[in-house]
């Protein structure tokens, strides 16, 4: 079909009158497809208006896969503010959990994870060592939002996660945590002004993490004064080049391992100038990918419960990864 | 297949070839060609000329062709509504059709024709879908009254679809029952005051519970809705906060402020001690919290209304300071937004925080924002007092960057520090001396002139400073000039032996050659104080100055409830009520938040608890005055329908208010300039040295203008009325009119002339008024037929009603009426008597008359004398009870006849009067006491218009 008129179609269903009525695009694929066949049975047509209507909008009936299987991804991004001397300002997690599911039938899941509120609450509820031992590992989640799949009062009065999944990819949850967050690197900087015309910065940055693991694309970038004219590079691992354009040095390492040390120093020279203003010294900011989560989220259960299809939890392939990502991880200098 | 092909024809008589194709008999071909038809109407060309043609292909069965054949008819049936109507009969077919589908899409297609004729076709179909099995179908039925609401809501409404409407609430399915929440929500929009959506604990609770299973967007309408209910007591609101919460946890951001604003609402009820109070303030600082991490857009939405929540209730966010530092890469929008909750969320507990943060923001490089955080730094100061010093010395840190907007916007707040904290931080002013020449904005300079006058007597060259400034008086802006007016008259009171020079050149360069009216007048009180009576100039000009308060720039209550009432709207962002920017007209709904019974709640806000009280105080106090000219402007004036009766002739002149102003202040200011340049050494000498043509022009302009007020009301008497002009000819392009208020057994009537003295017809009159004091309003139409021809003079009666809305006017029997005809719209103003309001029920029983003259307390009795009145005490009772002031009493006493006089208004109020006739004596007393005791010199002046005639 054409685009403009698919647009148009679309725009319609999704809003009627100014009122948004849909917007789940699995929905809508069905809904607005289906149209341009032309003869369909009645049970079909009835299928698709009780789906957009019904309690589950975001599913359709009758989904069948030979191979159910199941992919789930922590995404983290850890954002940090920290003052020259190394203390933390304000470090956060923003995490989201993403799925993709490919499961047959109308599949109820569970989802659960090293929620301190949950764990806690097992503790209590009577088993000794090894609430003991897991509640150690628990993390305290500050608020997390879910997408409508969830059952929210259920989250409200259980704290449980529970769910009949999209088919597909679909973002199951975000969240956020403040508390026991690994910070993946440690950036210490050194600044030294020798006198009007040239700049001394020295920067190391410390991995913190087990040594068995690889952090990758790690970037540092120091921003340097606007009227710097010439800058020399000594730095023991990766490269690192003066970018003018941009007013700032990027230094670029492939890999890392946990528990290393590296450093960078450079000295800048500038032009004197007679503007009086005090260069405002931007924060370094760094780049990096880790394959933890930083937050220390850990996916405990992803129970899947299917009454009317034979086949059961363990049937069905799961496959869980961890990817920690700089957000926006700064260090003032 | 690609779409490009479809957009780039642009061959010669494309629309013939179009119509070929539409008339093909292969189905394919007939297709291609309403494609293309669309694909040109998307583009914008016009292919309104193949509205037969396009609608010969309605008929099919291929779905595809019918939604594009529908696209086509919303777009062009407005422009042809006459052949639209051949459309009609596909459309009542395929309300029947098998396929729900399609159903649907026939309902929803029909209600965006906005044709009238039409919607009559729609009814019966509209009826059948709102009925129909299909949930999908009832859902786009429901959607489909609010869009025939609004072609045409008396058919709505005579057809009964709103019941059926009300019933969609009781639903089975969610989504049905989200899609009636909303229409009717905006059909209720524009019907204020009906009960459409008759919220009470049972459809509560069917909201509550599809809340819970329909689609995001049908989570929005519900909650929406939900926000304007009222819980009947705390119990209930804790019920459905309950049941609210866990849409804190929906990933739609809207989701989340939909329930937020019903949470806030409903908070209000809960009695602040209850637990679950406590429990509901933790569950909202997280999600709030989350929304700034969205994109910076979204973050910008939920930063404003986050303003607004920490405005009302600050112990959500108060531990949550920290994700409210700016980060270097935000967009300026946001650094802004967050500082501004920053300010408001600063306390003793963490100010050392904020503060080291805000010096952090100071040394950035955009300039709005710092000067921003040099700003809110000064905020700080005044608002945490515990944080002054250090605040004090932040500052001056940053007064020896020495980078100029920063020094500048210091300065600006280091004066609102000063006027915080008096004689505390004087040590500093040496500090922002050496900075007086790099001052180049006139709010700095201003600022920085104000410490000078304030502490003249601690600086050791205040003159020299001072006198430093008034070199370039003439290029300085208002604000600097009046501010240096007043510093060096501070000076010259502090010590007036050095610098009476320095003064007299202040004076004359601010009265003889400043054209400002403000500067001039300034300059003349300060002139006249000084050589009448310095010691009061000294009490005037260095009185003590009240302290500011700690924040200045909080939205006002009342505004700050509505926001509330409005959180996750455009209204939320703007900080505005939507009367503000919406246009239409929607009936304007001031939403407030529910006070909770008395429960602790004036220790938290006492500023919004007396604020509620006041709309729900008895009928005597009237609603302040608002925008006068905007509400002129806005009236509506309706087109007249019939012709009216007769009256008489115009007399006396009465203009509008504005020119008696205008008039009043040329005559005060002329006779100024004449007479200012003679006082030239005497300042300390006493007032005979002062010319006398100075003294008298100013007074006697000063008195004119503050005697208009009471020389206006009374022109007019309700006894025998003449008429006044109220619109002369010049004013209204030549349409004049002269009228005069009387009362004709209970009816108030406004008699009217109308004279066209303009040289062509005038029709299509038309009366609207202001709102005023007593609600006064038209009862009907101007009646005014037949066209005024020029020359011609025409009576109208325009009878008039009470119960129009309420607005205290200045004075109080002002009005403010508005007459539209065929040339354009004109405004003027008029008195009423008082008496028009008098009832004739307005006698009151001897025994309560003397209770309530007990029972008013004394200080609502004001007492005239009305001089000049031959009459005795029984023709005067006469001829006030021709005015409905009725005399219960007569009392002599020593030869002083005493009337006890009562009168009641047409809201309600009861007016007591005693008066006293003395034989012989032209001057009678009169005592009124009345609840509402402004209407008093109304009365008096009605008392004497009466008499007098």
């Amino acid at each position: 079909m054409q685009a403009t008129d698919l647009m148009t179609m679309e725009e319609i269903e999704i809003l009627d009158f100014g009122y948004p009525q849909n917007s789940e695009t699995g929905a809508l694929k069905t809904f607005i497809t289906q149209q341009g066949i032309k003869s369909q049975s009645k049970e079909e047509q009835s299928q698709i208006t009780s789906q957009v209507t019904g309690q589950i909008g975001w599913r359709r009936e009758g989904i069948k896969y030979r191979r159910n299987e199941l992919f789930l991804d922590v995404l983290e991004s850890v954002n940090l503010l920290m003052s020259p001397q190394g203390q933390v300002l304000s470090a956060h997690v923003s995490g989201r959990v993403v799925m993709k599911s490919y499961l047959s039938g109308m599949p109820e899941c569970k989802f659960g994870m090293n929620d301190k509120i949950v764990i806690d609450k097992q503790g209590k509820a009577g088993s000794n060592e090894d609430g003991a031992k897991s509640g150690k590992q628990s993390i305290a989640i500050d608020d997390c939002t879910f997408h409508q799949c969830v059952r929210l009062s259920k989250f409200d009065s259980e704290r449980s996660i529970s769910f009949i999944p999209p088919d597909g990819d679909y973002e199951l949850m975000r969240y956020r945590t403040t508390k026991d967050i690994i910070l993946p690197f440690r950036v210490i900087p050194l600044v030294r002004e020798v006198g009007r015309t040239k700049l001394e910065v020295k920067v190391v940055i410390k991995s913190n993490f087990k040594a068995s693991l690889l952090a990758q694309k790690i970037e540092v970038r120091i921003p340097t004064p606007l009227n710097t004219s010439g800058v020399q590079l000594i730095c023991m691992k990766g490269k690192a080049k003066y970018k003018a354009s941009e007013n700032a040095i990027v230094w670029k390492v492939k890999r890392m391992a946990g528990m290393k040390e590296s450093q960078i120093s450079a000295e800048i020279e500038l032009l004197p100038t007679n503007d009086k203003k005090k260069w405002a010294r931007p924060p370094i900011s760094m780049n990096f990918e880790v394959p933890f989560a930083p937050s220390g989220l850990k996916v405990r259960y992803l129970k899947v419960f299917e009454p009317k299809l034979n086949y059961n939890d363990h049937d069905v392939i799961k496959w869980v990864r961890y990817i920690g990502k700089s957000g926006i991880y700064e260090t003032r200098c | 297949m690609t779409d490009s092909k479809y957009f780039t024809t642009t061959k010669k008589g494309e629309i013939f070839e179009l119509k070929a194709e539409l008339n093909s008999d292969k189905k394919e071909k007939k297709k291609e060609a309403v494609k293309k038809v669309i694909a040109s109407m998307t583009v914008g060309k016009d292919v309104s000329a193949l509205f037969p043609d396009v609608v010969n292909c309605m008929q099919t069965d291929n779905l595809e062709l019918k939604k594009l054949v529908y696209l086509y008819l919303m777009n062009y049936a407005k422009s042809q509504p006459d052949m639209a109507i051949m459309a009609v009969n596909t459309f009542v077919k395929d309300c029947e059709d098998l396929n729900p589908l399609i159903r649907a899409l026939a309902v929803r297609t029909m209600g965006c024709i906005r044709v009238d004729k039409i919607t009559e076709y729609l009814c019966e179909p509209l009826r059948k879908c709102l009925k129909d099995e299909d949930p999908y179908v009832r859902k786009t039925a429901a959607v489909c009254v609010a869009k025939l609401h609004d072609i045409n809501a008396q058919l709505v409404e005579d057809q009964g679809f709103l019941d059926t409407l009300k019933d969609l609430i009781s639903d089975s399915n969610p989504m049905v029952v989200a899609n009636a929440v909303a229409a009717l929500s905006e059909i209720a929009e524009s019907h204020p005051n009906s009960n459409l959506l008759d919220l009470n604990p049972q459809t509560i609770n069917k909201l509550l519970t599809a809340l819970n299973e329909c689609t995001e967007w049908g989570q929005i309408f519900i909650l929406d809705c939900l926000a304007n209910y009222t819980p009947r007591d705390d119990r209930e609101s804790q019920s459905i906060c309950e049941r609210v919460t866990p849409r804190l946890s929906h990933a739609n951001s809207a989701v989340v402020l939909s329930a937020v604003k019903v949470l806030m609402k409903f908070m209000e009820m809960l009695p602040k001690d209850l637990d679950y109070y406590g429990t509901l303030l933790k569950k909202l600082a997280p999600p709030l919290v989350t929304l700034l991490s969205a994109e910076p857009e979204l973050q910008y939405v939920a930063l404003r209304n986050i303003n607004l929540i920490v405005q009302r209730r600050p112990e959500i966010l108060k531990h949550e300071m920290k994700v409210f530092f700016v980060k270097y890469n935000d967009p300026i929008y946001v650094k802004l937004e967050k500082l501004d909750i920053m300010i408001r969320l600063a306390s003793q507990a963490n100010i050392a925080q904020v503060l080291a943060e805000l010096k952090e923001y100071a040394t950035e490089v955009d300039v709005d924002f710092v000067r921003k955080a040099v700003r809110a730094i000064g905020r700080c100061a005044i608002k945490v007092e515990q944080s002054a010093e250090r605040c004090v010395s932040t500052l001056l840190d940053l007064i020896q960057t020495k980078v100029n907007y920063v020094v500048q916007e210091a300065i600006v707040v280091i004066k609102d520090i000063f006027r915080k904290y008096p004689n505390k931080y004087e040590s500093v002013i040496a500090t922002l001396c050496e900075h007086l020449e790099s001052l180049d904005e006139p709010e700095a300079r201003a600022a920085m002139i104000w410490i000078v006058g304030e502490y003249a007597e601690r600086i050791d060259n205040a003159d020299e400073l001072l006198e430093s400034f008034l070199e370039g008086f003439h290029d300085e802006s208002t604000q600097v000039q009046l501010q240096l007016l007043t510093a060096i008259v501070k000076l010259f009171l502090k010590k007036p032996t050095e610098t009476q020079e320095l003064v007299q050149q202040v004076l004359s360069l601010a009265t003889q050659d400043s054209d400002n009216p403000d500067l001039r007048d300034r300059g003349y009180i300060y002139w006249r104080l000084l050589s009448t009576d310095p010691v009061a100039a000294k009490e005037v000009v260095l009185a003590e100055k009240p302290l500011i308060s700690e924040e200045t720039d909080l939205i006002e209550p009342t505004l700050l409830e509505e926001l509330i009432c409005h959180i996750g709207t455009l209204a939320s962002v703007y900080h505005k009520p939507p009367s503000a920017f919406v246009e239409g007209s929607r009936g304007v709904q001031h939403k407030r938040l529910a006070g909770s019974a008395g429960s602790g709640e004036s220790v938290e806000s006492p500023d919004t608890g007396s604020a509620a009280g006041v709309s729900e105080a008895p009928p005597a106090v009237i609603p302040s005055q608002g925008d006068l000219l905007g509400d002129l402007l806005n009236l509506d004036l309706t087109p007249p329908t019939a012709t009216g009766p007769p009256p008489a002739a115009a007399p006396g002149m009465q203009l509008g208010a504005m020119d008696l102003l205008g008039g009043g202040l040329d005559s005060l200011l002329g006779g100024d300039i004449g007479g200012s340049p003679a006082m030239g050494a005497g300042f300390g000498a006493p007032p005979a040295a002062m010319p006398a043509s100075f003294n008298a022009p100013v007074s006697g302009g000063l008195d004119d203008l503050f005697d208009l007020g009471g020389g206006v009301g009374m022109t007019m008497g309700s006894y025998t009325p003449p008429k006044t002009v109220w619109l002369p000819a010049m004013k209204a392009k030549g349409l004049e009119i002269s009228g005069v208020f009387v009362r004709r057994s209970g009816v108030i009537q406004m008699e009217m002339t109308l004279s066209n003295k303009a040289m062509s017809v005038m029709s299509d009159f038309a009366i609207q008024f202001n709102r005023n004091s007593f609600g006064l309003a038209p009862a009907g139409p101007l009646q005014i037929l037949t066209p005024l021809s020029p020359n011609q003079t025409i009576e109208a009666a325009l009878p008039l009603s009470t119960v129009g809305p309420v607005m205290k006017m200045e004075p109080l029997n002002n009005l403010q009426v508005a007459v539209k005809n065929n040339i354009d719209v004109f405004y003027f103003s008029c008195q009423y008597p008082i008496s028009m309001l008098f009832l004739e029920d307005g006698k009151m029983e001897r025994q309560v008359f003397l209770a309530t003259w007990k029972d008013i307390p004394n200080e609502n009795e004001s007492q005239f004398q009305i001089k000049d009145c031959h009459l005795n005490s029984d023709a005067a009772s006469n001829k006030l009870q021709g005015s409905n002031i009725f005399t219960i009493a007569k009392r002599t006493v020593e030869g002083q006849d005493m009337l006890y006089q009562s009168m009641k208004l047409t809201n309600g109020i009861w007016v007591l009067a005693e008066l006293r006739v003395q034989a012989g004596n032209p001057n009678y007393t009169i005592s009124l006491k009345c609840r509402a005791p402004e209407v008093s010199q109304c009365v008096f002046q009605n008392y004497e218009a009466v008499l007098k005639n």
